[in-house]
């Protein structure tokens, strides 16, 4: 629906026009990944000092904490962009919540994995029952939940508006979820252990944590951009627009 | 931050299992999901030229 | 609007008397599945007390899951839900009551059989009170969450597992503050603020959780 003559956003709803944006941008924003992460992992090792508490082992926060940071901000994302094409029944809106899913899940396990490492160390058990670890699992079965969901349905319209639904209920209960483990683990443990309390961390820990916070993100949308391209050509593969490409990739 | 040698680097003050465990897994997992992506890619196209082909086909021996 | 709630509450209830089976199976997973409990970990008494309120309250979040698999299923099979659908009735008002008709034969009964079940697990008289009224604010609320599960994954193969998966993750801050209530009655800290919560809970999920269900059962059956 181009208005002729004025540039029009809507342009760019329909998934044939936003197919050859997202291949055009999609290096961009991998090449910034690149940068971002190698600054971060530069500042991260080279830059930032040795903790006085933890030694080297806090080094990992520069990967958990972004990746925690990300794998909650994808699910707004996903929610957000779900609950767009549940209201104005907009196809490419839903295609992109259910390409974010995956990464989004992807980064959730990374926090696990390195909160299960940084613990270890730190309190002496592969597993803490904290807040952020224990909101971050809870928050990994509901990424699994909406893509079993979107996968058990067989219908795509339908699969689209039942994961809305779910994504929208989550996104509520997210905040809900955090305060009850949140309250819970407090009074289980009684002193603070808190995996993210560094009052006094160092400005370079920061930086290097927000940078690397950043080259994950500028992946997750570089990620996001290659599979809705394969979520499009599989979801609109009666067109003939997908027919001709196809004819010049193959 | 001076680590002194490549030894010192490694070690991470003993800690050398945790971080290089978890940087590592961090790296595979992108990997993993870029390769995943690469190969969703490759699938989707190449389903999707054998679809067409049987649809060509089928048109050419209907028409 | 309050006679369609009245006719659904009916029918629903009549419907389940008459397949009693299906109720009291639930009943008896809760009782069997917290039996095992003891068996898996040993008779002390005090171990099992410290357990007792964690435990008693996974399994009604179990039991009650279970049941779900009878709330909009059924009447899906044979056509009624299509005709709530097109009923002048606003859907909500409907599926209200048909949560409530579902936790008076899936949640209620919990509440009822939690106190001997407490026993079981040596826990006094005061934590056994709090573990009822827990359960009493508590299961209505997961029944009303469920009821979104179950509307979502209608008619979806493999949809038992999958409504477990979807809605066990929501469950959980009820869970805390569920058996954090009896927790902290052996605390001596009092569980008026986890009630009040649990209450706050059921206040939202009365709010949001019908609307909903009313808007994943239109998705399913459009």
């Amino acid at each position: 629906m181009k208005r002729t003559g004025r540039f029009s956003w809507f342009y760019f709803s329909s998934p044939q026009s936003f197919y050859p944006l997202a291949g055009a941008l999609q290096p961009w924003f991998a090449g910034l990944a690149v940068i971002l992460c190698a600054i971060g992992l530069y500042i991260s090792f080279f830059v930032a000092p040795t903790d006085a508490q933890q030694g080297e082992s806090y080094r990992i926060i520069f990967i958990h904490v972004p990746a925690a940071w990300m794998s909650m901000f994808l699910y707004l994302v996903m929610g957000f962009w779900s609950g767009v094409g549940l209201v104005l029944n907009t196809r490419l809106s839903s295609m992109v919540a259910t390409a974010l899913a995956p990464t989004g899940a992807m980064f959730t396990f990374v926090a696990l994995w390195t909160g299960a490492l940084w613990g270890k160390p730190t309190w002496g058990t592969w597993w803490v029952w904290d807040a952020r670890l224990t909101s971050e699992l809870i928050l990994l079965f509901l990424y699994i939940g909406f893509m079993a969901l979107q996968a058990a349905i067989d219908d795509q319209r339908r699969a689209d508006k039942a994961g809305a639904v779910l994504a929208l209920v989550g996104v509520i209960n997210i905040p809900i979820i955090y305060f009850s483990v949140k309250w819970w683990s407090t009074l289980h443990q009684g002193a603070s252990v808190s995996m993210t309390s560094a009052p006094t961390m160092a400005k370079t820990m920061l930086l290097g944590m927000l940078i690397m916070a950043l080259g994950f993100w500028m992946y997750s949308i570089a990620a996001t951009l290659a599979r809705v391209r394969c979520v499009i050509l599989e979801r609109e593969r009666q067109t003939e627009w997908v027919a001709a490409e196809i004819g010049g990739q193959a | 931050m001076n680590w002194g040698s490549w030894q010192n680097f490694f070690a991470m003050g003993g800690y050398g299992l945790y971080v290089w465990g978890s940087y590592a897994v961090t790296l595979i997992a992108l990997i993993a999901e870029i390769v995943a992506l690469i190969t969703r890619r490759r699938g989707v196209i190449e389903r999707l030229a054998k679809y067409y082909a049987a649809r060509r086909r089928n048109h050419e021996t209907e028409a | 609007m309050i006679r369609a709630l009245g006719w659904v509450l009916r029918r629903d209830l009549l419907l389940a008397f008459r397949r009693r089976g299906d109720v009291v199976n639930a009943l008896v997973f809760f009782v069997i599945v917290v039996s095992l409990f003891p068996l898996g970990v040993g008779p002390e008494a005090s171990q099992l007390r410290n357990m007792a309120p964690g435990v008693l309250w996974v399994a009604a979040l179990l039991a009650c899951m279970l049941s779900l698999a009878r709330l909009f299923a059924p009447d899906h099979q044979d056509g009624t839900l299509e005709q709530m659908l097109l009923a002048g009735e606003p859907l909500v008002v409907l599926v209200l009551g048909k949560v409530i008709s579902h936790w008076l034969m899936s949640g209620l009964p919990l509440v009822l059989m939690a106190p001997l079940l407490g026993l079981q697990f040596d826990l006094p008289a005061d934590a056994l009170a709090v573990l009822c009224v827990s359960l009493l604010i508590g299961t209505p609320v997961l029944s009303l969450i469920g009821a979104v599960g179950a509307a979502l994954t209608l008619g979806v193969r493999g949809s038992g597992v999958l409504v477990s998966l979807l809605v066990l993750p929501l469950y959980v801050p009820v869970l805390i503050f569920g058996a954090g209530s009896v927790v902290a009655v052996a605390a001596g800290t009092g569980p008026e603020a986890h009630l009040l919560l649990l209450g706050g809970f059921l206040a939202l999920a009365l709010v949001l959780a019908p609307w909903a269900t009313a808007a994943a059962l239109r998705i399913a059956m459009e």
